[in-house]
């Protein structure tokens, strides 16, 4: 069972009827308990970094949400919800992340080094390059086009956790990763069929998971 | 490098899809959803839906259409039509839309764009914007209620104002061209473009392959909507697709 965190700053409908077209049992819920239960989180989120935070904190679910996956609980954060794994976002003001991820948010400059100036928010089809193509993310998918809405873009720390990038005035991660935590800049659920088979690696990543863990106990 | 987005338009009234759309595949040509998951299989970038129901029932089905849109396309869509207020917004946002799109209600009350892109933010929020030439003044000008009213606001200056109100979009459809099938409106395109910092998507008058192109590499338009041309299958999206390609277009 995936457990879709419900914090009313998501398209949580759209992301749970491409999981009912994965066929995956998934559950929408802000439950601390519910939470702990799912076999793997999924993360959605549209809107302010701040807000998001804000609202996370005060429902306690940065906490819950940390100590769950520091436990290997597999999450997957898409659009402001991967935004949200990492360190710091300058969104209205600097806000602390959930800093599951090393890296900070920025704002995209809106001009190139040469003054030229170009369309914020990034939003429309991009090409996606993968910078890591065994990753479990993209795994058995051939690089093409994921469909974005963001005006702010993660600066990681660290090379090793950007799986997959897209080209806008500069490298955007757009698939990033680290052991089971997971997150797509984009909307795999509206990234037509290279989405849909992203999403699907992670549910069959979250199945394969539980059976090891079971198998171990 | 984003691509240029190719958009098919779907009329909506008491939740059919109408404007005699002739698809042999299709069981049922007047499903939105069955012509929407068409469209997506064709290599469609986005949809929108046009809601034209005139009652209040029809509005209501347009929910129930949309959540059912959003249950099968995996690429994004926009509703427009008759959307007045939040709370509009908000019922067409939740039942799965990824936009919604202002036309009438954004002139009458600019502050709705204000009010929908705070709470739901820009990127859900497209402003139509109906444009038709005017010799005296020589200059676009903007009409509401389907075309059916001239305003006295000139187009560029209000591109430049839903864009400050918080508009993530602008559709902008050229009256003067619209049904003409000659082409779409570049001299109008292009005064946008250059207007404005969103992303210009460029309607009415689509006709032959080459109307496409023209209007991404000479005008700078973002995406492009279509209708007729699609749905009586004159054109498939597939084949405006390889076209662009051809001709250095960025398509997906």
């Amino acid at each position: 069972m995936i457990a879709v965190v419900d914090y009313g700053m998501g398209n949580l409908y759209s992301v749970s009827k491409a999981l009912e077209r994965l066929e995956a049992p998934y559950i929408i819920t802000e439950e601390s308990h519910t939470l702990a239960s799912a076999d793997g989180l999924i993360l959605p989120g549209v809107g302010s970094f701040k807000d998001a935070m804000a609202i996370l904190r005060e429902k306690n679910l940065d906490a819950t949400l940390k100590q769950l996956v520091e436990g290997g609980k597999p999450l997957l954060g898409i659009c402001l919800g991967m935004q949200l794994l990492f360190s710091e976002s300058e969104e209205n003001g600097v806000t602390q992340g959930l800093q599951l991820l090393p890296g900070k948010v920025r704002h995209f400059p809106g001009k190139t080094r040469a003054g030229i100036q170009y369309k914020v928010p990034h939003m429309g089809w991009n090409y996606l390059q993968y910078r890591q193509p065994t990753h479990v993310i993209v795994e058995g998918t051939d690089e093409g086009h994921a469909y974005f809405v963001h005006s702010y873009v993660v600066h990681a720390d660290t090379a090793e956790v950007v799986v997959a990038t897209a080209d806008y005035d500069g490298d955007v991660p757009a698939v990033v990763g680290r052991n089971h935590i997971f997150g797509t800049q984009f909307h795999p659920e509206k990234s037509s069929t290279l989405g849909m088979q992203m999403l699907s690696n992670y549910v069959t990543y979250v199945k394969e998971r539980q059976v090891q863990t079971s198998d171990s106990l | 490098m984003l691509t240029k987005r190719l958009v098919p338009c779907l009329d909506v009234k008491e939740g059919r899809v109408v404007k005699g759309v002739q698809f042999v595949e299709l069981k049922d040509a007047g499903d939105p959803v069955e012509l929407a998951d068409y469209y997506d299989r064709e290599g469609a970038d986005e949809l929108v839906f046009l809601d034209i129901s005139a009652s209040h029932e029809g509005r209501k089905t347009m929910v129930d259409v949309v959540r059912e849109v959003a249950g099968k396309l995996a690429i994004p869509f926009t509703v427009g039509g008759g959307i007045n207020s939040v709370d509009d917004m908000r019922q067409i946002l939740r039942a799965g839309a990824d936009k919604v799109s202002l036309n009438t209600a954004a002139v009458k009350n600019s502050g709705l764009i204000a009010e929908g892109a705070d709470f739901f933010g820009s990127q859900c929020i497209v402003v139509a914007i109906d444009a038709k030439w005017d010799d005296q003044l020589q200059s676009w000008r903007v009409y509401t209620h389907g075309g059916r009213n001239e305003t006295d606001l000139e187009v560029t200056d209000w591109a430049k104002e839903v864009v400050r109100k918080g508009a993530g979009e602008i559709l902008l459809t050229s009256m003067d061209q619209d049904g003409a099938k000659t082409g779409y409106d570049l001299a109008l395109t292009r005064a946008v473009n250059e207007a404005v910092t969103v992303p210009v998507i460029a309607s009415g008058g689509a006709g032959s392959l080459q109307d496409f192109s023209d209007v991404f590499l000479e005008a700078g338009a973002d995406a492009t909507l279509a209708a007729s041309v699609f749905h009586y299958k004159e054109t498939a999206v597939s084949e405006v697709k390889d076209e662009l390609r051809k001709q250095g277009v960025n398509v997906r």
